[in-house]
């Protein structure tokens, strides 16, 4: 035990910079995540969504618009199929991208989605999207890239469009795995 | 009991005490604004004129990053560090700092941090490029590889300065004269309690934060990369939960040497004194809450700018308080004005500018505007150069005599102040009508139309650091051969502890602890 009164301040400044390490490290990112998703800031979307039976609110039709994005030097085409969509909330509604790898070499892609109004972002739901697993693509093959949406009966009536925005990451350096089970 | 230093290089190298580490700290520190200066200059040798006339711009942006990074770590910290080693247990009556040999550790640390870094500079892909807020992912996934030599040296300042803050903690608090209550202690060791309470908190989160950006470049994590799930903008919310926190750390100590002068040469004690130290304390508390002001740009949803405007708002009201009771101190005071005066009152009025324009960065739609522009870079120059190093110098020129009992030569720091003055406001001042008319910072090059304010801002900026050279000059002339002085009181107005001990201060001093009544 310190009985010194120097040593004693000591201790207790030493414990309080390192709390504060690990409160930069391991509370902040999480913390962050959180308040994020329960504010629904920077657009975030939630992961898989399950279906409830409340039914289709046809009163109301709602703007969806479609944004495909390649960060970087990303060398994929990427696209949406269709643009636009007109959706009544509560209806789940299907949407298809396509992606190329132009390149000559397999490569994965990841992509992040994001949804503009934020205050959309809660109320925008994924029950099937090929956000939520990486995308393989063998050298200059294609392939149609599925999602299934439904917009919350819920929506703020202010809100009458929403974008969806999709950016591709180049992931490829970090699952050299995946990359090795294609070939 | 009364023996000397010991001889040669082995004083410094093995030293404990605390004038010794304090004078290491204050050459390291003016080492560093020589290096940093000279990022500064090159800066401003390439913005003389529009299109690119001497560096590449990739050179331009090392050079922009550098500097403000060995400027505010390697400069204005240590100096302070340095001044409060030096005055701290001078001013509350203590033989030594609580934790002496740390001390040692912590200066001796900082030459091999900054060395790291500035040896980035020589090494392929040259020295850090991404600003000196390092925002991610320009820092990750964009950076030069020698970004893990930068991360290392921030580690090791990190350190050295948690280092300097528990012992300067420790000290206060427990190696007080007997009688000398909180409420009775030097405004100096005031602010520096405050500061290192700060500095203990949010340097382990500047460390966090390069520690996730070390895991990311090299471990596969993805704390500030999308494509894996992170988000580059919690980069920036904790890089500025430490930033903001950081800028206080400088000016508050600045605050607390401007405290001490405008008393002395006004002849009056401070005026409001348990004020200002509510006032540091509030200040102190709000640093924590108002980070996000720097982050107006990023969509912030419109309650959280709301509320990072008000918030930051509230800061001007203690820091206003401060400044009308030095002002009060001087009212009607036999006042006199020899170089630390000057000084001290130029910091007042330059700093309250840069309080103003920080205002008006505050004002979240308008910092549409501000954000990123020279506008910006005129208010933190304002509050970072006439603030912290205004207060520095004004620090050096009012204890020099005391420490080394020679008196440096007044009129010939008094032509340095005017130089300064002059060169500071030449330089800064045109920038927030730069930055008003569009002018982005960080860029090598301009259009056209910001030339003429630029080429003013690089003659008063080659001023400046002409000043500084002379200031060195004169500090080198007064230890070498100025006047002797030899009265307690250097200044015939000034008060506490310290200037009850002998001119030139001996080496130990405080081995019996005064009594305070
Ligand atoms: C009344 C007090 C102050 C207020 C209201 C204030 C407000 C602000 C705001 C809102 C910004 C962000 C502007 C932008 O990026 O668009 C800013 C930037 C800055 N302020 Fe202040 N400030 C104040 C005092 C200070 C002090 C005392 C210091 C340091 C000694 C300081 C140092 C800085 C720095 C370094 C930046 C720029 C950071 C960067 O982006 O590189 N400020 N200030
Ligand atoms: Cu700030």
């Amino acid at each position: 035990m310190p009985t010194n009164p120097v040593r004693a301040t000591l201790v207790k400044l030493v414990v309080g910079a390192a709390g504060m390490f690990l409160f930069a490290l391991f509370v902040m990112p999480p913390l962050y995540d959180v308040f994020c998703e329960v504010t629904g800031i920077g657009g975030k979307t939630g992961s898989a969504y399950q279906v409830s039976e409340a039914g289709v609110d046809t009163s109301r039709t709602v703007k969806v618009q479609f944004v495909a994005t390649n960060n970087g030097a990303m060398p994929w085409e990427f696209t949406p199929k269709v643009y636009e969509v007109r959706v009544h909330p509560g209806e789940p509604t299907e949407a298809i991208f396509y992606a190329k790898n132009r390149t000559n070499r397999a490569m994965v892609a990841q992509a992040i989605p994001n949804v503009t109004p934020f205050g959309a972002a809660e109320y925008f739901h994924k029950t099937e999207c090929f956000c939520f697993n990486q995308q393989p693509l063998d050298a200059g093959s294609d392939a149609d890239l599925p999602l299934v949406f439904i917009v919350d009966r819920d929506l703020p009536k202010a809100i009458n469009t929403i974008t969806l925005s999709y950016t591709l990451f180049d992931v490829t350096d970090r699952v050299d795995g995946a990359v090795a089970q294609l070939n | 009991m009364a023996h000397g230093p010991a001889k040669g290089i082995g004083r410094w190298l093995f030293t404990t005490n605390h004038k010794d580490i304090g004078t290491l700290y204050l050459w390291f520190s003016f080492a560093m604004f020589l290096l940093g200066g000279s990022f500064a200059m090159i800066i401003r040798a390439e913005l003389f004129e529009p299109g690119m006339q001497i560096i590449r711009p990739e050179f331009f942006n090392q050079m922009t990053t550098m500097h403000g990074l060995v400027m505010v770590f390697g400069a204005i910290m240590p100096a302070f560090v340095g001044l409060a080693n030096w005055m701290i247990p001078m001013m509350i009556g203590a033989p030594d700092m609580a934790l002496p040999r740390m001390n040692n550790l912590s200066f001796w640390i900082l030459p091999f941090a900054f060395a790291l870094m500035a040896s980035t500079l020589f090494m392929e892909g040259g020295a850090p490029n991404f600003g000196w807020t390092f925002y991610a992912p320009l820092s990750t996934t964009y950076a030069p590889d020698t970004v893990n030599f930068f991360i290392f040296a921030v580690h090791i300042m990190g350190a050295s300065s948690i280092m300097g803050s528990i012992n300067i903690i420790a000290t206060v608090l427990n190696m007080r004269a007997p009688g000398m209550t909180l409420m009775k202690m030097p405004m100096f060791v005031w602010t520096w309690l405050i500061t290192a309470f700060l500095l203990i908190a949010v340097m382990p989160v500047l460390a966090g934060a390069v520690t996730m950006m070390l895991m990311d470049i090299n471990f596969g994590t993805s704390f500030f990369d999308a494509a894996g799930g992170g988000d580059p903008v919690l980069f920036q919310h904790v890089f500025w939960f430490f930033g903001h926190p950081e800028v206080y750390i400088i000016i508050l100590p600045a605050f607390g040497v401007i405290s001490h002068i405008i008393p002395t040469f006004s002849r009056k004690p401070l005026f409001g004194y348990s004020s200002m130290v509510y006032a540091t304390a509030s200040i102190a508390f709000l640093s924590f809450i108002v980070w996000a002001h720097h982050m107006f740009l990023v969509g912030m949803p419109i309650g959280g700018e709301l509320y990072f405007m008000y918030a930051t708002m509230l800061i001007a009201i203690p820091t206003a308080a401060k400044v009308f009771n030095w002002i009060s101190t001087m009212f009607r005071g036999s006042m006199t004005f020899e170089t630390p005066m000057l000084f001290a009152i130029a910091f007042v009025i330059l700093f309250t500018i840069g309080g103003f324009t920080g205002v008006m960065v505050a004002i979240a739609p308008a910092d549409v505007q501000y954000h990123d522009s020279y506008f910006v870079v005129a208010h933190f120059h304002y509050v970072m150069v006439a603030g912290a190093v205004f207060s520095g110098t004004a620090a050096v020129y009012y204890w020099l005599p005391k420490w080394c009992g020679r008196m440096y030569d007044e009129s010939m720091a008094k032509v340095q102040f005017w130089v300064s003055f002059v060169g500071f406001n030449v330089t800064f001042f045109p920038q927030h009508f730069l930055g008003l008319a569009g002018m982005p910072r960080r860029y090598a090059d301009y259009a056209l139309q910001f030339s003429d304010w630029n080429m003013v801002s690089s003659i008063g900026a080659f001023m400046y650091g002409a000043s500084q050279l002379l200031f060195l000059f004169i500090v080198i002339r007064t230890i070498r051969s100025g006047t002797p002085v030899s009265e307690p009181k250097v200044w015939e107005g000034a008060e506490g502890l310290e200037w009850t001990l002998a001119t030139p201060v001996p080496y130990h001093t405080f081995s019996t602890p005064p009594e305070v009544k």
